[in-house]
């Protein structure tokens, strides 16, 4: 399982955050879900609907970073807010993601801001006894 | 970190202070500005100052803030010749920057309609979160869009001549190439042109008023010319295409960065040889990216003229709806400049700041030549905008630049804990700002207790004469993203 911290004393203009997680796997999802609970409210998005994508990198930085650059992408293509993610990694630089959610309705779905990018800004995934630890910057 | 005072608005953190600055720091600002200052600034102006081939001194504006990478508010220089191009020094939001539409209606005139006017301006130019623009392209249209910048509205009927000679470099950067564009980058901008977007992103009425500082006889060259007329300000940028741009360079100058020898002492301060390959392609990418935000904003003025035009019942031409102009604030741009070098081309990053061409200027249409350029500060909803004119101490001091808004002194999150969206609309109709809001959380993040008091920051660049005060802009009314 994981958890996260919003860093108030972050990048004034933009989101901040530390997650936590068992696993690289829990830790990625809270970090999907923080990304889409600043954009929306999503206990109210339904994953009704799935895509999949895999990803390679040559860290494990790295993939985190194409992992929340591939939601944002799919997000502004197909107009969709993700809830749910089902994560496996292999190796620390291989992905494949079931994302869940369905298309961005504005009756039904509060809007937040926006999430234009992920920087790398102090980004880096830290492991102790107690799991996984990260702390990324998102640009809004 | 020391900071030595120059002079009353100009502190120093000399080279040396950090392993391996190439150059000074120099924070633009006041006394006051500058005890507020959060270390995070100096803490990220310094690393810029450890670029490869950045000129002269790393510079943050008054209203800079931390940021990632560069801070907001940085400007800095490189030598062509060696020096560097960074992604992070020009942000995700390319060419994100501000315009301003004059009328020639009054406060008198506007307020029983503004309301309607709002609601309408609301409806024509989407926010928010997933938006679409009504805009309608082809790939190969899209293409000709980010090579050719605002021109090409002028083709499709969304610009008028006058338009593009008051648009910073014509609205179109020389050498966009959309083939260093990833299809990723065009699939997510194809259907985002004419949209504002979310964040700090606004359209705002507002009207015009001076303190005995401004320069009227400025501002009626710049056709501002009472208290009270009525002006449009638009603040957006290049939306999806631009962001996933400086994603797609800042992923790839990973490896550029090993290739060259060259170490940040930040991953996001990514950058490569401005003469390098992998420069050379990030540079035609930014350029498309660039020409697609003057669009962007370009096809907003349209729908601007268009609401304006349905609520008065006369022509956008009959409202004196001309554009006063239109400036980046997020770009690199190559200009020339006195460096320690002498006279040399260089590039010039600016993050969250404004270039301010003084008077003479070959640069600058005619009819603004002999005044300077129009520089135009986007302040918070609740406390108002500024109209500055560009002045010759600034090519001297600051690469040509100054600030761009007032700059946060709070983050996003602990605004929204100070106030809700619903009680911050409510408390902006009381000042008598009506709002339209895509997002009321969006609305919280930018109340105006969450900004530096734009007066104060102005004060400083118009004091130091960096740029000077042409007219006061208040809000009105405000459609946030």
């Amino acid at each position: 399982m994981g958890h996260f911290r919003i860093i108030e004393e972050g990048a004034f203009a933009d989101f901040e955050f530390e997650a936590y997680g068992d696993t690289l796997e829990d830790l990625f999802t809270v970090c999907g879900k923080v990304m889409f609970e600043v954009m929306t409210d999503i206990s109210k998005v339904e994953p009704s609907r799935e895509m999949q994508f895999n990803i390679k990198a040559e860290s494990v930085e790295d993939l985190l970073f194409s992992f929340l650059s591939e939601l944002i992408f799919l997000k502004d293509t197909s107009k969709y807010f993700f809830c749910d993610f089902v994560i496996e990694i292999k190796e620390r630089k291989i992905l494949h993601c079931i994302s869940r959610g369905e298309p961005i309705d504005r009756d039904k779905h509060e809007l937040k801001t926006d999430v234009k990018a992920v920087t790398y800004h102090k980004l880096e995934i830290k492991h102790n006894d107690k799991g996984y630890h990260t702390r990324v910057i998102l640009d809004l | 970190m020391e900071k030595i005072k120059i002079d009353d608005y100009t502190w120093e953190i000399p080279k040396g202070t950090k392993p391996g600055m190439k150059v000074p720091a120099r924070l633009i600002t006041s006394k006051e500005l500058l005890d507020q200052l959060d270390e995070g600034v100096v803490e990220q102006i310094t690393n810029v100052a450890c670029l490869p081939g950045i000129r002269k001194y790393a510079l943050c504006m008054p209203d800079g803030h931390r940021g990632y990478g560069f801070p907001i508010g940085g400007v800095a220089a490189f030598s062509l010749d060696g020096g560097v191009i960074s992604p992070g020094g020009i942000g995700f939001d390319i060419n994100c920057g501000v315009r301003l539409i004059r009328t020639s209606l009054t406060e008198d005139e506007v307020k029983p309609k503004l309301r309607e006017l709002i609601d309408i301006l609301f409806r024509l130019v989407p926010s928010g979160v997933g938006s679409k623009g009504f805009v309608k392209l082809s790939r190969p249209e899209f293409e000709r869009l980010v090579s050719e910048g605002t021109p090409w509205c002028l083709k499709k009927g969304y610009a008028w001549k006058s338009d593009l000679e008051c648009t910073e470099q014509g609205g179109v950067i020389p050498g966009a190439n959309p083939d260093s564009v990833s299809d990723r980058a065009k699939k997510r901008g194809l259907d985002q042109v004419g949209t504002l977007g979310s964040g700090n992103h606004y359209l705002e009425i507002q009207k015009v008023d001076f303190d005995e500082q401004c320069d009227r006889s400025v501002a009626s060259v710049f056709g501002i010319d009472r208290p009270g007329q009525i002006t449009v300000m638009v603040h957006c940028g290049s939306r999806g295409f631009g962001h996933q741009i400086g994603t797609d360079y800042l992923q790839s100058f990973g490896p550029a960065m090993k290739k060259y020898g060259i170490h940040t002492n930040d991953r996001e301060l990514a950058c490569a040889p401005f003469d390098s390959p992998e420069g050379k392609a990030y540079y035609e990418a930014m350029a498309c990216a660039a020409n697609s935000a003057f669009v962007n904003r370009q096809v907003i003025t349209h729908q601007v003229r268009e609401g304006f035009s349905r609520v008065f019942g006369k022509s956008a031409e009959e409202l004196g709806m001309n554009l006063v102009y239109d400036v980046a604030h997020n770009i690199a741009k190559i200009e020339t400049h006195d460096t320690d070098r002498g006279r040399e081309k260089v590039i010039v990053h600016r993050k969250g700041a404004t270039r301010a061409f003084g008077p003479g200027n070959t640069e600058l249409p005619e009819k603004y030549r002999q005044v300077g350029q129009p520089v135009l500060v986007g302040g918070s909803m609740q406390t108002g905008s500024y109209i500055l004119v560009g002045t010759a101490m600034a090519k001297r001091l600051t690469f040509a630049s100054t600030m761009h808004g007032a700059g946060r002194v709070m983050s996003r999150a602990a605004a929204t804990r100070k106030i809700r969206g619903q009680q911050l609309r409510d408390q902006m109709e009381k000042q008598g700002i009506i709002v339209r809001a895509a997002s009321m959380r969006g609305l919280a993040e930018e109340a105006g207790f969450a900004y530096k008091n734009v007066d104060t920051v102005v004060n400083a660049v118009h004091n130091l004469g960096i740029s000077k005060k042409v007219a006061h802009l208040t809000p009105l009314a405000n459609v946030k993203g």
